[in-house]
């Protein structure tokens, strides 16, 4: 059992606070991503699960142990850097082999694992090359087989695929989760980017400033942001947010059109309050490219400034009340730039904010 | 004519070119040296001969039979003083380079108040000629009873090269990334361990440039051995040479044949090290 429990950690460098008393709950088993902008406190906080930094505040347990003041090496933790770090002295098997052999292991044990680690990740056909004769995808996967060799109870992953190309990035991302349903542990992850904490996470846990902002599934991080930062982390495009007051019950779009109050926010939005609109490009379509918007829905025509076609869609740039807003198009068409277009938008799965405080209102 | 041969002509002119220049500069490094080796082999007549003699008429063994030979008869304590070299140059380049070690460590790794300041302090300790400390160090090992002893050249050594084995140490361990000495910690190293099991190997090269460096520098060292040494009992290979000038004349084929002593076990040393420098310098567990 190998549950990871934070109460009220923080950290400081000197007088500089960078991680405010977080709290954080993670399952055994559990493959937690936290992701935030650079900067945020999020490699900070997985090296004191690790042990390579101190905790200034609060108390860190994994399993049912209190690991405050232990060295890395009595956490039965391992962790894969983003540059590697692999050892550049030792052959791919001598990596892999390390930590048994520093535990004192006897020989044909070591063999047994690194032979068992190098099968799960297809590491056998450079075993005795040094790490600097290796791609970086090689490189990559000796420092995963490196860390799964010890059968730890909890891997941290420091942006482990954030130096290699884009397509060998989301080959690894899916190695990365086959690893998991393989060895079945606790996984920390930290990204900083989006895409990867939703397709990998159990949970995401959105970083900022050293604050935690938002844990939750994926869906529900997407569905249910709690607040402005989240909803424009979180998804891409990015959530478009107009400012707006509600007026006569309406959403009154600043120097736009009003949109009727959607259902979920009656009774927790007053008269006069102003508040953020939120929705995503998915639910701003043209009228006959869009789903059927059968709930709740606003119409309105807007001047498309640009339009970048993916295939199965097209991503429509358009301004709405003198912001740019970003649209949708299913079964596209070509769309010139200067077209004005009816619009929909499903305001059952539009998000209203407080302005002042940027929180959501649901 | 076309133009494609007209640069492969130019190509190949430059290239010509650069190995004469690279041969002339070579001549001019490796001319002393190969004089000496050459004097080593003849008799002083030819070596004093003007205009110089290029090509010897004879070559023997004669100034390294006397050299080995009797005292008062052109004889040196070679062995002793060879020996005497080593002793002070192994243990002093030894002691250089555990402190430079451990020195350079602290600097590449730590931070600590007044580092910057300590560093400028131990570089400054460089621009001082070694010579104007002759006095001084006399003065310090007469009181302490230091003169003519393998200890006092040790020590006076191991000072002048300290900071300088600091100063190169630091600059590797600085380019060993700290993520390997805490994927070690992690992988179940002590802090201790993960020095020595990664930091430390990943370093090697460098820490091997610094020790020729270091026992060079002890090995070739004449002006204050000169002063702090009296007697075979601690005289090193540079001072000994000067048992080859008397009052009147000079033996400069003895002379040659030590210098030619001193100067093989250095080629050696470089050989032997010169591959662990290359083998060394391959960082590549890190992204490259
Ligand atoms: N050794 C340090 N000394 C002072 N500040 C640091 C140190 N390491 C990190 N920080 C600061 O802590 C904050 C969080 O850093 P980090 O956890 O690395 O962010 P990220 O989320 O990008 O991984 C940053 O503002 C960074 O400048
Ligand atoms: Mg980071």
């Amino acid at each position: 059992m190998a549950q990871v429990q934070l109460r009220s950690v923080v950290k400081k460098y000197g007088s500089l606070e960078v991680v405010h008393g977080i709290d954080l709950d993670i399952a055994d088993n559990e493959f937690v991503v936290l992701v935030g902008p650079s900067g945020c406190g999020k490699s900070t906080t997985l090296r004191m699960i690790a042990g390579l930094e101190a905790i200034s505040g609060g108390e860190i347990a994994i399993g049912e142990r209190v690991v405050n003041d232990l060295p890395p090496r009595h956490r039965n933790i391992s962790m894969v850097f983003q540059n590697y770090a692999l050892y550049p002295h030792m052959t791919v098997r001598e990596n892999l082999g390390f930590s048994l052999k520093i535990a004192n292991r006897p020989q044909s044990e070591i063999d047994r694992a690194v032979e068992e680690a190098a099968n799960i990740l297809s590491l056998s056909d450079y075993m005795d090359r040094k790490p600097g004769a290796l791609s970086g995808g090689q490189r990559q996967r000796v420092a995963m087989g490196r860390a799964i060799v010890r059968h730890p109870e909890v891997f941290l992953f420091d942006e482990p695929l954030s130096n290699l190309d884009a397509k060998l990035r989301t080959q690894m991302r899916t190695e990365i989760k086959k690893l998991h349903q393989k060895v079945q542990s606790t996984i920390v992850y930290v990204t900083h980017d989006q895409v990867e904490a939703m397709t990998l996470a159990d949970r995401i846990v959105i970083m900022r400033d050293g604050h935690i902002e938002q844990v939750g599934t994926p869906l529900e991080v997407f569905e249910n942001p709690v607040n402005t930062f989240v909803a424009t982390f979180i998804g891409s495009p990015p959530m478009n947010l107009l400012p707006a007051t509600i007026t006569n019950g309406e959403v009154a779009i600043e120097n736009g059109p009003s949109v009727a109050l959607p259902s979920a926010f009656e009774g927790k939005v007053r008269e006069g309050q102003a508040v953020i609109l939120g929705f995503r490009a998915d639910n701003l379509m043209p009228r006959g490219h869009s789903l059927p918007m059968e709930g709740q829905h606003a119409a309105f025509d807007m001047k498309v400034n640009l339009s970048e076609p993916l295939g199965t869609e097209t991503l429509l740039f358009s301004s709405l009340a003198g912001r740019e807003v970003q649209a949708k198009m299913l079964n596209p068409r070509p769309v010139s730039p200067g077209e004005t277009l009816p619009f929909q938008l499903d305001l059952t799965r539009c998000h209203l904010f407080d302005a002042a405080s940027e929180a959501s209102l649901r | 004519m076309n133009e494609n041969l007209k640069h492969r002509i130019k190509a190949r002119i430059l290239k010509a070119l650069h190995l004469v220049a690279l041969f002339i500069a070579m001549a001019i490094i490796c001319v002393p040296g190969l004089w000496i080796v050459l004097n080593s082999f003849r008799p002083t007549v030819e070596i004093m001969a003007k205009p110089p003699v290029w090509i010897p008429s004879e070559l023997n063994l004669d100034n390294y039979r006397a050299m080995f030979g009797a005292v008062g008869e052109g004889g040196v304590p070679v062995v002793q003083y060879f020996t005497n070299s080593l002793i002070i140059s192994v243990t002093s380049t030894v002691i250089a380079i555990l402190v430079g070690m451990a020195g350079g460590y602290a600097f590449a790794r730590y931070r600590f108040k007044g580092k910057a300041g300590i560093f400028i302090g131990l570089m400054l300790t460089r621009a001082v000629p070694g010579v104007s400390l002759s006095l001084p160090l006399f003065i310090v090992m007469a009181k302490t009873g230091l003169i003519d002893t393998h200890v006092g050249l040790i020590l006076v050594y191991v000072a002048l090269n300290v900071p300088f084995t600091i100063w190169l140490i630091d600059g590797f361990f600085r380019q060993v990334p700290i993520e390997l000495a805490e994927a070690a910690e992690i992988d179940g190293c002590t802090r201790w361990q993960a020095f020595w099991k990664v930091e430390f190997p990943v370093a090697r090269a460098g820490i091997a440039s610094a020790g020729i460096f270091a026992f060079l520098t002890s090995w070739n060292e004449y002006a204050l051995a000169s002063q702090l040494t009296r007697s075979t009992f601690s005289k090193t290979m540079p001072v000994g040479l000067r048992d080859f000038t008397s009052e009147f004349t000079i033996n400069w084929g003895g002379m040659c044949a030590l210098a030619v002593l001193m100067i093989i076990p250095a080629l050696i040393l470089t050989f032997i090290v010169q591959k662990h420098l290359i083998a060394g310098l391959t960082f590549g567990g890190v992204k490259g």
